[in-house]
C-alpha cells in the first residue's frame, strides 16, 4: 500500500484528472490529500443543514469537454447545467441585462447607447477570434521556445501556423490584446460607461490588477474561452455544486483502480540520488513511488515540497518571484427565501444569472485602489449568483443558496494578518453592497460562510489565496507558466512533475493542466497515451 | 354525424392546451404534428433541455394518435396485433410495443395502456384506424379513435415527482416505472402514468380536454419551486436520442408508408428483439419474423458514440475497408455525455457492439464546408440512462 507507480500530491481537480488518466493507462496511482475531503477549490460542502455550498469555485465553463468525455464524467455523475444571462445594476435603480437572446441583448444595450448595441457584435467577433486561438492551445504542452528539440520545434511551428492563420490585421490585434487593459480594450468598442462596466468584470476576477492595468484584457479572455455544449463564453453550474466535478473525477479514478487518501498532508518530496523516491507526510509516514506529481501551486511545490537542498538557488528565486497575489474573497450564504431585487422586476429570468453592482469603470478602479492600500474594496465588485434557482439540489424548495465572489480583498489588512473582527467588517461591507440593491436580503440570511485570502490559503492551500494558483499575466502564461524552463509539467528533479493551475493553461476548473501533465508522464514512462487531443473549433 | 363541411377553414387544429402553449411560446416557433401545431421551442432550446434533465419540463403530447380497444376479445386482439405478449401487461400497467405487417416489417411503435381489465388504449405516432379495423376481423372488439377526447401532457425530469406531489397527487412517488394510477383533479379524473420519451424520471398526464387548461395552470403553479418549464420538440429530440429511442418516420419507415421494398425494418433490425415473443399466440408477422430469425436479419440498428465534437447528421457509415455499410438516422451532440452520438442503420453483419465503424461527416463553419471521417464506437446501450429513471420510490430531485 505504501508503494505506488505514481503519487499525486493534492486531490484538487487537476490532481484527480492527472491521476485518472494515469490509472487508466494501467499505473498504480495514489492521491494524497491534506484535507478530510477532496476537490481543493472545486468542492461542495454542507455547512448549514440541508444546504450545499460551492465553497470556492461556483460556476463551470472552462472544464474541457474532451476530458469530460474521455473519462465518462457523465456516467460518473457529473451534469453541467447552463444558466441564462447576467445583469449589472446601476446606481440610478436601472439594470443592464445580458439576456440570452441575442436580439433582446442588443435592444437592452441600445437603451444605453444605440451604437453600442451594434458595436457589441464587432466586439464579440473580435473576442471570439482571440478565443479560437487560445482554445487551440489548451490541450497541448507548451513548447520550449529556447530548445532545438524536434518536439519543441514542431510545436513552435504549430503555434506559428495558428498565429499566421489569423491574417496580418488580426495578428496585430492579438499582439496588442495580450498586453492591453480591459478598460482600453472596451474603450475601443463602446461609448456607454454602463456597457463597459457590464463587460469589465471578467477582466479582473481573481486578478490583483485594476481595469486600467495592462494584461487584464487577457483575463477577460480566460473567462470567455470556455463553453457549455459549444455555446462559447457561456457558463453553467455543476449540478450539486462544483464538488460534483471532483467527485466525478474521483469516481473515474477509482474505477480505474486508483486510490485516494485524505487527511494525508505531504510534507516533503523525498529525493535521493538526484531523483524522486516518494513523499513523506507531516506525520512522518513515507510513501514511495518513482513519479511524484504536485497539484499544488508553484510556490508550495518548489519552496515547500522540495527541500531547499534539492533545489538550485536560481530556480528557487524564480519560484519566489512567481506572482501569486491574493485579491479575492467569497461568501456562501443560506437564505430563508428568495431575496427581491426591485430593479429586476417580477419574473425576470436574469435573477438566475450572474449579478453585478459596479456600473462604471471608475468604480472598478476605485475598488482596486482600496486593495492597493491594503483594504478590501469599500464599494466591491461582486459576482453574485443564486445557484438554487437553477440547481434544485443546493437548498430545500423555496430556500436558496447565494454565492458571492468578491473582488478585491487583500492578503493582509493594512500589512497585518486578518483578524476575525476584520473578517466580520468585510462581511458587513459585502452585505451592505447587496442590500443596496436588495432591501430584504439581510433579513433572509440564515448562515454565511465568509472567506478571505486567509481562509482560502489555510484550507485549500492556495498561496496568498490566489484563486488561479498564480496570476494570469502574459509573463506567466504558456511557455512562461509557471516560469521559463518548467512549462512542460516536469519539475527540477527527475521523476517530479506538476499538474496544478500554476501550469499551462492556468487556473479555473478546466482540468487541462492535469490532463496535459498526465500526457507528459506517460510519454516519459513510454506508456500508451490515454489523454485525448483537443477538439478543433474548425 | 358527419363533420361540418366548413371544417377546412381551420387548417391547423388547436390542442386543448393551445391557449397556454401560445402564451408560453416566447419564440413563436411552431411546426406541424398531424392535425396540430406544436412548439419547436418555447424560450431557449438549451435551457429547455436543461430543465428536462435538471428540474422538470412539460411537453404537450395531445396530438399523439390514441385508440381505445374494448370488448370481450380485447386481449386476444391486442395480442394478435403486436409482437409482445400483452397478457403480461396487467391492468394498471403500460407497455411499449411494436406491430408488424405480414412480412414482419414494423408498421409503428407505441404504448399500450391497460386502463382496466380488458380496456386498452393504444398510443402511436401514426394513424392506425384502418389497420386496426382490418385486424379486427373475427374479434369481438370495439375500436374507437380517441385522439381528440384525451388531452395529455408529458412531465419529465428529476423534480417531476416532487412537482406532482406538490400538485396533491399523494403517494405518486410509489408508482413504479410503466405503472399508472388515477387521481381526482377537481371534477375530473386525472390519469398519471410513469412513462415518457426522454429516458429520465417522468410522467404522462391524461385528462378530459375540458380540464386541460386547469391542469396546465395547476401544474405550473405546483412546479414553480421545482423549476418547471415548457419543453419544445427540439429539446425533446436531444433527450430521446440520448435515451436511444427510435422515432417512426425518422429511424424507420412505417411499413404501410413504404413504396420501395427495402426501406422497411423488422423489430430485429431495430434492436427490438426483446419485444418479439414467439411463445405467445399467433400475431401478425410471426411467420416472417421466425423465418428472419433463422435466416438472419438484413440490418441492425446501432447506437454510436462518434469521435470528436461534430454531430454526425445524415452521415454515411463505413466499415474498416471504407465501404458504405449504412447511414445515420438520428444524430445529436449529447450534453449529458459531452459526446456526439447517433442512431444508425447498418447492413449485417456490421455493427456488433464494440466494433469500430466510421462516419463521414459534412459540416459547415462560416459558410465553408468541411468533411471528416471519424471513428464511431458501437455502444451496448443508450448513452444516457440515469438510475432515477427506474428507482421507486421516485427521487424528489
Ligand atoms: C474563491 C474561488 C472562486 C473561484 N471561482 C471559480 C469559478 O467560479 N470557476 C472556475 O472555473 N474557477 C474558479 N476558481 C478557480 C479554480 O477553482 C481553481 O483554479 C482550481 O480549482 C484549482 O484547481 P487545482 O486542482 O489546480 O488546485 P487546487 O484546487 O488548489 O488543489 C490543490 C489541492 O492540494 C491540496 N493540498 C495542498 N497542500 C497539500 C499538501 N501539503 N499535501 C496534500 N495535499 C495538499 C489542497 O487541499 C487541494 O485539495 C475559483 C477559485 C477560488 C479560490
Amino acid at each position: 500500500m505504501n508503494k505506488a507507480d505514481v503519487i499525486v500530491v493534492g486531490a484538487g481537480h487537476n490532481g484527480l484528472t492527472s491521476a485518472a488518466f494515469l490509472a487508466k493507462a494501467g499505473l498504480k496511482v495514489l492521491v494524497l490529500e491534506k484535507n478530510p475531503w477532496i476537490g481543493g477549490a472545486a468542492v461542495s460542502r454542507s455547512l448549514h443543514k440541508d444546504w450545499i455550498y460551492s465553497n470556492c469555485s461556483y460556476v463551470c465553463s472552462l472544464l474541457r469537454p474532451e476530458i469530460f468525455r474521455e473519462l465518462e464524467l457523465g456516467k460518473h455523475g457529473l451534469h453541467v447545467v447552463p444558466y441564462g444571462g447576467g445583469v449589472t445594476f446601476t446606481r440610478d435603480g436601472d439594470i443592464l441585462g445580458n439576456y440570452v437572446d441575442e436580439e433582446v441583448k442588443r435592444r437592452e444595450i441600445m437603451r444605453y447607447s444605440a451604437r453600442d448595441g451594434d458595436a457589441y457584435l464587432r466586439y464579440s467577433r473580435d473576442v471570439m477570434r482571440q478565443c479560437r486561438l487560445v482554445r487551440s492551445l489548451l490541450m497541448r504542452t507548451p513548447p520550449d521556445p529556447t530548445s532545438w528539440r524536434w518536439r519543441d520545434l514542431t510545436e513552435m511551428r504549430h503555434i506559428g501556423r495558428e498565429f499566421a492563420a489569423l491574417g496580418p490585421a488580426v495578428l496585430a490585434d492579438t499582439i496588442r490584446f495580450h498586453t492591453m487593459s480591459i478598460a482600453d480594450y472596451l474603450n475601443e468598442y463602446f461609448e456607454s460607461d454602463v456597457v463597459k462596466a457590464n463587460l469589465a468584470g471578467s477582466g479582473i476576477i481573481g486578478t490583483a490588477l485594476g481595469v486600467q492595468s495592462p494584461g487584464t484584457a487577457y483575463v477577460l479572455l480566460h473567462h470567455y474561452m470556455g463553453d457549455v455544449d459549444g455555446q462559447m463564453g457561456a457558463w453553467g453550474f455543476a449540478r450539486g455544486g462544483m464538488g460534483a466535478v471532483s467527485q466525478a473525477l474521483a469516481s473515474a479514478l477509482t474505477s480505474f483502480g486508483g486510490t485516494i487518501k485524505v487527511d494525508a498532508p505531504v510534507a516533503q518530496i523525498v529525493v535521493r540520488g538526484g531523483r524522486v523516491r516518494g513523499v513523506a507526510l507531516d506525520n512522518g509516514d513515507e510513501y514511495s513511488a518513482p513519479v511524484v506529481i504536485s497539484g499544488l501551486d508553484p510556490k508550495r511545490t518548489f519552496l515547500g515540497l522540495l527541500a531547499s537542498g534539492d533545489l538550485d538557488p536560481a530556480i528557487a528565486k524564480r519560484a519566489r518571484d512567481f506572482k501569486i497575489r491574493g485579491s479575492s474573497g467569497k461568501l456562501n450564504i443560506a437564505l430563508d427565501g428568495l431575496p427581491t431585487f426591485p430593479a429586476l422586476g417580477k419574473n425576470n429570468p436574469l435573477a438566475a444569472g450572474d449579478m453585478h453592482f459596479l456600473d462604471s469603470l471608475e468604480r472598478y478602479e476605485r475598488a482596486y485602489d482600496d486593495w492597493k492600500r491594503g483594504m478590501w474594496s469599500r464599494d466591491p465588485y461582486l459576482d453574485l449568483l443564486i445557484p438554487s434557482l437553477t440547481d434544485p439540489t443546493m437548498a430545500p424548495p423555496g430556500k436558496h443558496f447565494m454565492s458571492v465572489f468578491v473582488q478585491y480583498v487583500p492578503v493582509k489588512v493594512k500589512g497585518q494578518d486578518w483578524t476575525d473582527a476584520d473578517r466580520e467588517a468585510f462581511k458587513k461591507t459585502v452585505f451592505q453592497q447587496i442590500s443596496r440593491y436588495s432591501p430584504d436580503f439581510e433579513s433572509l440570511v440564515l448562515h454565511a460562510e465568509v472567506r478571505t485570502p486567509r481562509e482560502l490559503e489555510a484550507e485549500v492551500g492556495l498561496t496568498e489565496g490566489n484563486i488561479f494558483q498564480g496570476e494570469l499575466t502574459f509573463d506567466q502564461l504558456l511557455f512562461n507558466r509557471p516560469f521559463p524552463g518548467f512549462a512542460q509539467y516536469r519539475g527540477p528533479v527527475k521523476g517530479m512533475y506538476m499538474c496544478g493551475s500554476g501550469t499551462h493553461p492556468g487556473g479555473g476548473v478546466m482540468a487541462a493542466p492535469g490532463a496535459n501533465a498526465a500526457r507528459e508522464v506517460l510519454l516519459d514512462l513510454k506508456r500508451g497515451n490515454t489523454v485525448p487531443n483537443g477538439w478543433s473549433d474548425d | 354525424m358527419r363533420t361540418p363541411r366548413e371544417h377546412f377553414r381551420l387548417v391547423v387544429k388547436y390542442t386543448p392546451f393551445h391557449s397556454r402553449t401560445v402564451a408560453a411560446n416566447e419564440l413563436n416557433l411552431w411546426h406541424r404534428w398531424r392535425d396540430y401545431s406544436v412548439a419547436d421551442a418555447y424560450f431557449d432550446v438549451s435551457l429547455e433541455y436543461t430543465a428536462l434533465r435538471n428540474t422538470c419540463a412539460v411537453f404537450d403530447i395531445s396530438p399523439m394518435t390514441k385508440h381505445r380497444i374494448t370488448g370481450p376479445d380485447a386481449l386476444a386482439f391486442m395480442n394478435r396485433l403486436v409482437t409482445r405478449d400483452v397478457a403480461k401487461i396487467k391492468p394498471g400497467r403500460v407497455g411499449y410495443a411494436v406491430w408488424c405487417d405480414e412480412q414482419g416489417q414494423v408498421v409503428d411503435d407505441g404504448t399500450i395502456f391497460h386502463l382496466s381489465p380488458g380496456v386498452y388504449r393504444l398510443c402511436s405516432q401514426e394513424r392506425q384506424l384502418d389497420w386496426l379495423h382490418t385486424a379486427r376481423l373475427g374479434f369481438d372488439v370495439t375500436v374507437v379513435e380517441e385522439t381528440e377526447d384525451v388531452a395529455a401532457l408529458s412531465l419529465q425530469g428529476p423534480t417531476s415527482c416532487a412537482t406532482l406531489c406538490a400538485l396533491g397527487l399523494t403517494g405518486i412517488e410509489t408508482l413504479t416505472p410503466f405503472g399508472m394510477r388515477t387521481f381526482a383533479f377537481g371534477e375530473a379524473e386525472l390519469l398519471v402514468s410513469r412513462t415518457g420519451f426522454t429516458g429520465d424520471l417522468g410522467y404522462e398526464l391524461w385528462i378530459d380536454p375540458a380540464h386541460a387548461e386547469a391542469l396546465w395552470d395547476a401544474l405550473f403553479e405546483a412546479g414553480n419551486l421545482y423549476g418547471i418549464r415548457p419543453l419544445g420538440t427540439h429539446a425533446l429530440d436531444i433527450a430521446r436520442i440520448e435515451a436511444g429511442y427510435i422515432q417512426a418516420g425518422v429511424d424507420f419507415l412505417p411499413a404501410d408508408h413504404a413504396i420501395r421494398a427495402d426501406r422497411t425494418r423488422s423489430p430485429f433490425e431495430l434492436d427490438l428483439a426483446w419485444l418479439v415473443d414467439f411463445s405467445k399466440p399467433h400475431f401478425t408477422g410471426r411467420r416472417a419474423l421466425l423465418a428472419e430469425q433463422s435466416r438472419g436479419s438484413r440490418y441492425r440498428l446501432v447506437r454510436l458514440d462518434v469521435a470528436g465534437n461534430k454531430p454526425a447528421t445524415d452521415a454515411y457509415v463505413y466499415d474498416a475497408k471504407r465501404r458504405v455499410v449504412g447511414t445515420v438516422t438520428s444524430a445529436v451532440w449529447s450534453p449529458m455525455s459531452k459526446a456526439s452520438i447517433a442512431l444508425a442503420s447498418v447492413a449485417m453483419p456490421h455493427g456488433a457492439v464494440g466494433t469500430p465503424l466510421w462516419a463521414e461527416i459534412y459540416y459547415q463553419k462560416e459558410l465553408k464546408w468541411n468533411r471528416t471521417n471519424v471513428e464511431c464506437t458501437v455502444l451496448a446501450g443508450p448513452s444516457y440512462d440515469p438510475p432515477r429513471r427506474k428507482v421507486t420510490p421516485a427521487p424528489m430531485r
